[in-house]
């Protein structure tokens, strides 16, 4: 059983979106995500300043089966990608919700429509 | 069973499954101006008789002309340990093995390949190669888009000192990928920090710096490679394997030496074969290795400790990674890479010095005693590897054309690729070059220029 923080938002595929304090987001992958990929041997973070529309791929994720995009939950501009997940890409498995964050945006206009944990929950059930 | 994949039957069957009348209207999507229906100059199949006959006879045209063409491809002396060895059935295959884990022996071997390459350029890291030198500038290319991410221009600059087979290549094969690849004119016969510091402070990608250069010349790479970090630029060395017997590697370039080095297997143990095939080699540092395209073989241990192959980094390939791979180089050339890997390791570090000195003292022997000729200059008097580049005093194709009567084969006609040069020869002596074969080339050419000058 995946662990779903109730205080995030979600996406049908599988990143968490945290609103930070000032007003800017936080984007990972979701628990169940970081254990269908296995063991992450790298992470291609974001530079700051790249412009992003909802559905862009920002990140890539590579594990030691596969190497998959991030979407972008949101419409915005990279603040800052982790640059921890450079040495220590497996952080991502060990606090998917944590440390394992990949970027930070500043919105462009109002959070978009996304997943409560209920909903992605009912999400991960439906895709069996 | 008949040994052909798809009888007309099968053909059928699967037409009728997929409601086509004929495979030729799987193709009805290519337009009619772009379909060829026949190659010129291609014959018939001819059988295996036939064509065992025309090949000899085409062999016997090319003869044993004594032989000061570089530009490119080079003769060196092949012990014959290299083919006998690359050509036994365990090796004979040019393609890495589908099911890649089950052939250890060529895994070892690309694995020592990779291992020579890097140790030999001074880098962190190889590929198990590609297709020749000009396809390893396109891919280095590409690759320094990739990893240069700061850079947004995709502006790789080229001085004409590049191989301008190199620099088609590259073109043809990036270009319609949004690359632009910008040429530096280099009248001196090599790059300097003059003409680069226009482009200061530019959004710029690469530099592609090739040593020793087109003309044979030396490039003074130390500089140029700071000058191009210090203004957030790549560099992509293109580099002779031979000449790095005496030459500082590109891994040591500079204070932070190449970003990426690559360059042409052939001078080491491949034949020069009428131009190909040949192999590519591509190099890098270990933060970039996820941009590098083609095939990497590591090494790591099986279930029981015991040491293993393995195919490594394979996320970032085609097969997995799909339209997003780094390439679409899914291969590499496994024979010309065995017979590569097997030069390296008969002559080993000091014999790979004794023959790059020994080209480099051939071709000073040979620069001396074609400029004695009466109408023969030095073009650019600059510290030089095993080609130079001479000014002759008339056009160059007549003066070939005699030699060749007279079985000599007598270098790179430049006039078709710099014409601004004028009446300019590229001329190569290697380790297989004798003083009886120089003196017999300065003879000759006296004497074809003293003829022509009689008839004139």
């Amino acid at each position: 059983m995946s662990n779903i923080p109730a205080d995030l938002k979600y996406t049908k595929s599988h990143e968490w979106v945290r609103t930070l304090s000032n007003g800017n987001v936080e984007v990972g992958i979701t628990d169940h995500a970081q254990g269908a990929l296995g063991d992450l041997v790298f992470v291609d973070v974001p530079e700051a300043g790249k412009a992003l529309k909802v559905g862009d791929a920002f990140a890539v994720v590579e594990s030691v089966k596969a190497a998959s995009d991030v979407y972008a939950p949101i419409a915005g501009s990279v603040i800052e990608g982790n640059a921890a997940l450079g040495d220590q890409p497996e952080l991502i498995n060990s606090e998917p919700y944590g440390a394992g964050w990949i970027a930070r945006f500043k919105l462009d206009g109002a959070l978009p429509g996304l997943l409560s944990a209920a909903e992605y929950q009912a999400h991960l059930e439906a895709e069996g | 069973m008949p040994f052909i994949p798809h009888t007309r039957d099968d053909v059928e069957q699967m037409l009728a499954a997929i409601g086509v009348k004929k495979v030729e209207d799987l193709f009805d999507e290519i337009p009619k101006e772009l379909r060829i229906e026949s190659l010129a100059g291609i014959p018939d199949a001819l059988n295996e008789m036939q064509i065992g006959r025309l090949m000899t006879a085409r062999a016997v045209q090319d003869g044993t002309p004594l032989n000061f063409i570089g530009a490119g491809a080079y003769e060196h002396h092949i012990p014959s340990a290299i083919w006998a060895v690359t050509t036994r059935g365990e090796f004979y295959s040019a393609y890495t093995p589908y099911q890649a884990e089950a052939s250890q022996g060529t895994l070892q071997l690309i694995y020592e390949y990779q291992t020579m390459i890097s140790s030999l350029t001074g880098m962190e890291v190889s590929n198990a190669s590609l297709y020749d030198g000009g396809s390893a500038v396109a891919e280095a290319s590409l690759m320094a888009i990739r990893a240069h991410r700061k850079s947004k221009a995709q502006r790789i600059l080229v001085p004409t000192t590049l191989n301008p087979n190199y620099r088609k290549v590259a073109v043809a094969t990036a270009s319609g990928q949004g690359v632009r690849f910008e040429e530096i004119a280099c009248p001196k016969g090599a790059l300097s920090l003059a003409d680069l510091e226009k482009y200061a402070g530019e959004d710029v990608t690469a530099l592609v710096i090739q040593q020793p250069n087109f003309f044979g010349v030396l490039e003074d790479v130390d500089a140029i490679t700071d000058w191009a970090h210090a203004n957030n630029i790549m560099v992509i060395a293109s580099v002779n394997p031979v000449s790095l017997g005496i030459l500082k590697p590109p891994g040591e370039w500079g204070t932070k030496g190449a970003d990426i080095a690559c360059g042409d297997c052939q001078p080491l143990g491949v034949p020069l074969s009428s131009g190909g095939p040949y192999a590519g080699f591509l190099t890098t540092k270990m933060e970039f290795v996820r941009q590098m395209p083609g095939r990497i073989v590591g090494r790591t241990v099986d279930a029981a400790g015991k040491q293993g192959f393995a195919l490594t980094l394979q996320a970032r390939e085609q097969h997995i990674r799909r339209g997003k791979a780094t390439s679409n180089i899914c291969t590499n050339q496994g024979l010309l890479v065995t017979a590569a890997t097997i030069y390296l390791s008969l002559l080993g570090p000091e014999g790979m010095a004794r023959v790059a000195n020994e080209c480099h003292r051939a071709t000073q022997e040979l620069v001396a005693a074609l400029t004695r000729v009466k109408g023969v200059k030095l073009a650019f008097d600059r510290p030089r590897f095993h080609e130079a580049v001479l000014q002759l005093d008339r056009p160059v194709a007549p003066v070939l054309a005699e030699l060749a009567r007279r079985g000599i084969v007598g270098g790179y006609d430049l006039g078709t690729d710099y014409p601004e040069l004028g009446n300019a020869l590229l001329v190569c002596a290697t380790e297989t070059r004798t003083a009886a074969d120089i003196k017999a080339y300065a003879d000759a050419l006296a004497e074809t220029l003293k003829a022509a000058v009689r008839a004139a």
